[in-house]
């Protein structure tokens, strides 16, 4: 339930700081996704916040008291970690009462809420089982219950589904989509695969090399990327990225690369940023279209070097002069590789971005 | 074919030269003693000249009370020891097992006792243990209070401290390196879920340690049930029979009293104690692997 708060929060191990100063506002019964590549600090900011890591610099606050220098223990916060982190001496239900064990709560309190929690994530015929004897799956579920029994406000999740195959994890991530909702708590989840964050946040935070990159929800950093990296970090398969130089021609304005010239809608433009005219052009492969027909000016002419069949969409490999650019579209559409085609941008579908700074213009 | 029989006999081959070593300095002093154990043998005579007596020097060891109290003080000695060992060697290890400067240099220091010959050691301690010019009672004069003495009325107890001194670092290590061993994020997690640093050693470490703990434990058990130099230095197994542990008097029925039959008896009575125990620790091993066998496959059954 509660609100927590990062105000400059810094990480240095030695004299190498990790973290640079970061500031994070989480509402109350929001899911959170902190999302970046390996290295870029999101799981120290939630190990800093469970309180596995001393914060160097900064303070954290839940419910606006400060609580860095508290143990984890006084946080009132559950994890869940990727590697399970089971005890794997005590069976199924041992491991889900551990907390209550510890706390001496009732003995019938204790199987009750064992029972209640082994219900939701359906370990109910496992309750004997020690971890060894389980599948990664149904540790993985272990682990949540144990988390659940707690009771705590704050959920953390550090790469949850990491260590599961592709099947698993795409089911679990449903189920905890699910539980999301039954569950009203504060969560708090890294990963650093953008498909669990696009599905499961309210908002997404994007870090890279220790710095926040972009928060918003997963719709407005997939529609309205702040920079480069926010752009190609977010989407499968990633946005394709074009030199260009703008160009103003006829009281229109275009981006000119080596083997296109593509026009930038009115509205686009005028908003349009500070620059020496030197961008790079954002295309999403989905916001490219077959088109034949199409006019040059809003339209990229690719030459088709390979097409990966992934069922109901084809992903194809082109060239664009000398850049590569992929392109996703309906299987059904007949294509030939070698061939030079043509396919028409969609005008929402360009993002420009400063090509020194990378800002989104 | 014949290749193929060569190819079969091969890593017997390779093994042979050990196996023959085994045999000639293993199997065959063994057997002798079995045999010489069922006779009336003294060293002035071949074994072809002893005569057969059966059980006679089993039996007759089994109703000695002086071999009783031998076996006694060894079992005394062998189990207090173990005990103070794990005890303090495990403690010492959830002390150190951290980073703090200079913890590499202060590891090794730990296990130089181990490194000592046990002579040196027995010397060393005999010196410490001196009633006037040792080291102990000197600083004990020196702060006021009387001396103890530690080699006569204390004979047991002071031997176990110096046995304790050399090989609680033994417990330490292997203790440590379990314990580093241990999965970092249980016991992250069991700090989350509200274990105290007191809890996290009782409900987690120790759990997860036990295995190795065991089997040290085992270890130095059979080890204890063997010493012989560091006692034979400091204390000649006295004074009376206070410190007179079971090999110790296997040597001196053999040289002093000069019964060769009745000292192989003795030996082969530490010889089943100690084959007791190692077939214990065989099937500890055995049952840990047993478990972890019939949990892969249950897994295996379910996917």
């Amino acid at each position: 339930m509660p609100e927590i708060r990062l105000e400059k929060l810094i990480k240095r191990y030695g004299a190498v700081e990790v973290l640079h100063g970061i500031d994070l506002h989480m509402a109350e019964n929001e899911f959170t996704v902190l999302v970046g590549p390996s290295g870029c600090g999101k799981s120290t900011t939630l190990r800093m916040i469970a309180g596995l890591e001393e914060v160097s610099d900064g303070e954290i606050y839940i419910d606006g008291q400060p609580v860095s220098h508290l143990e984890p223990k006084d946080r009132n916060l559950a994890m869940v970690f990727q590697d399970y982190a089971l005890y794997p001496h005590m069976d199924v239900a041992r491991n889900i009462s551990f907390a209550l064990r510890l706390q001496k709560r009732p003995k019938d309190e204790i199987e009750t809420k064992v029972k209640e929690v082994a219900d939701i994530v359906g370990l109910t015929d496992f309750l004997t089982r020690k971890p060894g004897a389980l599948s990664g799956g149904q540790r993985q579920r272990v682990a949540m219950a144990r988390a659940l029994a707690k009771d705590s406000q704050t959920f953390l999740f550090d790469e949850p589904l990491s260590n599961l195959d592709a099947k698993l994890r795409g089911q679990m991530r449903a189920e905890l989509a699910i539980m999301r909702q039954r569950v009203q708590k504060n969560m708090i989840y890294v990963t650093h695969d953008q498909i669990e964050a696009m599905t499961l946040a309210d908002r997404i935070v994007v870090m890279h090399g220790g710095y926040i990159q972009q928060q918003g929800t997963p719709e407005e950093l997939f529609k309205s990327p702040a920079n480069k990296f926010v752009a190609g970090f977010l989407g499968s398969p990633p946005m394709n990225f074009l030199d260009a130089e703008l160009l103003e021609e006829g009281g229109e304005l275009f981006a000119k690369g080596s083997a296109f010239q593509v026009r930038i809608p009115e509205v686009k433009a005028k908003q349009l940023g500070r620059t020496d005219g030197k961008i790079t052009l954002g295309i999403r492969p989905s916001d490219l279209n077959y088109d034949a027909n199409a006019a040059s000016q809003v339209a990229l002419d690719l030459q088709v070097k390979v097409s990966e069949y992934v069922g109901a969409q084809s992903v194809l490999l082109c060239t664009c002069g000398d850049a590569d650019v992929t392109v996703e579209l309906k299987s059904e559409t007949p294509i030939a590789l070698g061939e030079t085609l043509r396919f028409a941008v969609r005008p929402e579908g360009i993002h420009l971005f400063d090509r020194k700074s990378e800002n989104a213009l | 074919m014949a290749t193929k029989g060569i190819n079969r006999l091969t890593p017997y081959m390779f093994m042979a030269p050990a196996a023959i070593i085994m045999g000639i300095a293993l199997l065959y002093p063994l057997g002798y003693m079995v045999y010489g154990s069922f006779r009336d043998w003294n060293p002035s005579q071949t074994i072809g000249e002893s005569e057969f007596v059966g059980l006679k020097n089993y039996i007759t060891l089994f109703y000695d009370p002086a071999f009783r109290e031998s076996l006694s003080v060894t079992l005394t000695f062998a189990f207090a020891v173990v005990f103070a060992e794990l005890l303090l060697g495990v403690g010492l290890a959830l002390l150190l097992d951290r980073n703090i400067r200079g913890m590499s240099i202060l590891r090794t220091l730990f296990i130089l006792p181990m490194m000592i010959a046990p002579v040196v050691v027995g010397l060393m301690w005999r010196y410490m243990y001196h009633p006037t010019v040792g080291t102990f009672n000197r600083f004990l004069e020196s702060i006021g209070l009387e001396g103890v003495d530690w080699l006569g009325q204390h004979a047991l107890m002071s031997v176990i401290i110096a046995d304790v001194w050399q090989w609680t670092p033994f417990i330490f290590i292997l203790s440590l390196a379990a314990l580093q061993s241990l999965p970092r994020s249980a016991l992250e997690a069991a700090r989350i879920d509200g274990a105290t640093p007191w809890q996290q050693i009782i409900h987690i470490k120790l759990p997860l340690m036990m295995p190795v703990l065991i089997v040290t434990a085992l270890l130095r058990l059979i080890d204890a049930f063997k010493v012989l130099e560091v006692i034979l230095v400091m204390t000649e197994g006295g004074p009376g029979l206070s410190t007179e542990i079971v090999a110790l008097r296997i040597s001196r029925t053999a040289t002093e009293f000069r019964e060769l039959g009745t000292a192989a008896a003795m030996s082969n009575y530490l010889l089943i104690l100690l084959l007791l125990l190692t077939l214990s620790m065989f099937a500890v091993t055995k049952l840990q692997e047993a478990r972890a066998a019939r949990l892969a496959r249950q897994i295996q059954e379910e996917d």
